[in-house]
């Protein structure tokens, strides 16, 4: 029973996504309080891919910009986060613990309150309308937690591994390269997972840090949300082809993932 | 009764002694320069788009008279009360579904695999898409879910964003729908670190159900709990996708929260200052959280 609830709260809006996607007409489906559509019609679809619907010309321009944030940030999140988490964790540098505390300042702060000083910051460090505003600004949101998640899981390797390498003459760069990132496999796929989830989720800086011509697929949405008269069938179709790539990347990684859960399980 | 009392009082004992081993030696003079060159980039970042950012924001909001006049404003404590509630109504909410749902999916059933994928669906999902399809759901008594009100029980639904109450709701249910699958993940990785050794004892003292919940769940689970919801409490104060596009602050910026309300001053109205201030006015309480939250991160471990 509580099952059934669970499958309908969860899939409800997604099917809503699909009901409108796959309606032939424009608008006609999200205000005639129909629940099911009679005559399916993959039209949407095709007018996204050709570009053909109203204000989606420039779609898969745009599907490009988020994937070359979303991979970057990705990238970048998992090569800040692993070489500070080794260097505190594995490499015994001091004060580590401050390393942790500067993860949750960053915390205290929501990104969003901060919106109206990066827009500034960005035009003095000369990144106006440029994705590495936005790259940067989704690589700072995401390291803390890339830090705190690494530093929880590198505990959970024995030190006397580094220690047998080093008696073999192993340098610190060979004991990142050679043990650390093998070994934590897991849980970068947990950071690289959630560092791409939060670029890809992130509606706030794309629109406030871009101007049109540099658009991500996941502003345009939002841009003609309160225009009714928008070709919603084509927009929704195109929300659905947005929402993919995570759910692929996600899958590749399960085994992964499955890893670091049942790893972190092993420890009690 | 006794032998569950004494793994009770031993479980988190135990757990605090599985931190590293006291340092050995001091650093190597290469191993030093390799380490600080290696929190080097993570240094620059936290100075370079954290800090500056912060004091930056500082120095926007520094006049005093700023704050005057969000007083005297009644858009802003009305937004300071809706605030209030998304955040607390949300993430409680939010928090204790999660823990319930967790030991739900811990269920030997052949269907329990497959619904945990579909449940996990809504956190893959893009954020902005699904408020977006929740607005739709919900627009002007003919989106889906009145469709479905009037199919199913012949009652035609409310003007879901002509109320301030029924937006906020809305808002927060859909937060939820959003979120709650993340923490329940959180939550079922912290379930299946418990010993099953710990609950066999109980079966055999007669503790079962909601007592096996209440008497070892409960104290085990309370700190990751603890620490999960004062994260996810900093998080939801920044959210600001869901509001703005699931109510829109709708009916006339009534359910706007901090974070829609500061974009608003700041880029519709021109007025970056008074926005940066409605934002920064929040720090009172969001500062002693993440303290609160770097002094338990600190004395326990925990597996997230």
């Amino acid at each position: 029973m509580l099952g059934i609830i669970l499958l309908i709260w969860s899939l409800l809006p997604v099917y809503n996504m699909l009901l409108i996607a796959l309606d032939p007409e424009e608008g006609e489906i999200e205000f005639a309080g129909n629940i099911w559509t009679s005559e399916p019609s993959l039209e949407g679809f095709r007018a996204v891919v050709t570009q053909e619907a109203r204000y989606l010309e420039h779609f898969w321009h745009q599907f490009a910009n988020s994937l070359l944030i979303g991979l970057s940030t990705m990238v970048l999140t998992v090569l800040i986060g692993s070489l500070a988490s080794f260097a505190v964790s594995r490499l015994r540098l001091s004060n580590g613990s401050l390393l942790t505390n500067a993860a949750l300042v960053t915390y205290a702060i929501p990104a969003s309150f901060l919106i109206a000083p990066y827009y500034r910051i960005m035009h003095l460090y000369g990144l106006s309308d440029s994705l590495s505003a936005v790259i940067a600004a989704q690589v700072t949101f995401a390291t803390p937690f890339a830090v705190l998640i690494l530093q929880l899981y590198a505990n959970l390797i024995p030190l006397e591994l580094d220690d047998a390498a080093r008696i073999e003459g192993a340098s610190a760069v060979q004991l990142y390269l050679r043990i650390y990132l093998p070994l934590m496999t897991p849980a970068l796929a947990v950071v690289a997972s959630y560092a791409l989830l939060l670029a890809w989720n992130d509606y706030l800086y794309q629109a406030v840090l871009l101007a049109v011509r540099n658009m991500t697929a996941s502003v345009v949405q939002g841009q003609v949300f309160v225009d009714a008269d928008a070709p919603w069938n084509a927009m929704m179709a195109a929300a659905i082809i947005y929402v993919l790539p995570p759910i692929a990347l996600l899958l590749s990684l399960r085994r992964y993932i499955a890893a670091s859960l049942s790893m972190s399980g092993a420890k009690v | 009764m006794s032998a569950t009392r004494r793994v009770l009082v031993a479980a988190p004992a135990a757990l605090k002694t599985q931190g590293r081993p006291p340092g050995r030696g001091h650093l190597r003079g290469s191993d030093c320069r390799w380490a600080i060159a290696f929190v080097a980039p993570y240094v620059a970042v936290f100075f370079a788009f954290v800090l500056y950012p912060f004091g930056y924001a500082l120095w926007m909001a520094r006049e005093p008279a700023l704050y005057a006049d969000l007083i005297a404003d009644p858009l802003y404590l009305r937004t300071v009360v809706n605030t209030v509630l998304f955040v607390g109504l949300g993430v409680n909410l939010k928090m204790f579904l999660a823990l319930l749902l967790s030991g739900f999916f811990l269920r030997p059933r052949w269907w329990i695999k497959p619904l945990l994928v579909v449940y996990v669906l809504p956190w893959l999902l893009a954020a902005a898409q699904t408020c977006i399809s929740f607005h739709w759901m919900l627009i002007d008594q003919r989106g889906l879910v009145d469709g479905l009100l009037s199919a199913l029980f012949g009652i035609d639904g409310p003007l879901w964003f002509n109320d301030r109450w029924l937006a906020l709701g809305s808002n927060i249910v859909a937060y939820t729908w959003k979120w709650m699958p993340f923490w329940t993940l959180i939550f079922l990785a912290g379930r299946m670190m418990i010993s099953r050794d710990i609950y066999d004892a109980a079966a055999v003292d007669g503790a079962t159900g909601v007592r096996r919940f209440v008497h070892i769940t409960v104290p085990l689970m309370a700190n990751l709990y603890l620490i999960c919801t004062f994260l996810s409490a900093l998080w939801t104060v920044g959210d600001f996708t869901t509001v703005y596009l699931v109510s829109g602050g709708a009916p006339a910026l009534s359910s706007e929260v901090l974070a829609t309300l500061g974009f608003h001053y700041a880029f519709d109205a021109a007025k970056p200052a008074l926005g940066v201030a409605a934002a920064l006015s929040a720090l009172p309480v969001l500062i002693p959280m993440a303290i609160v939250l770097m002094r338990k991160l600190q004395t326990s471990e925990v597996q997230l």
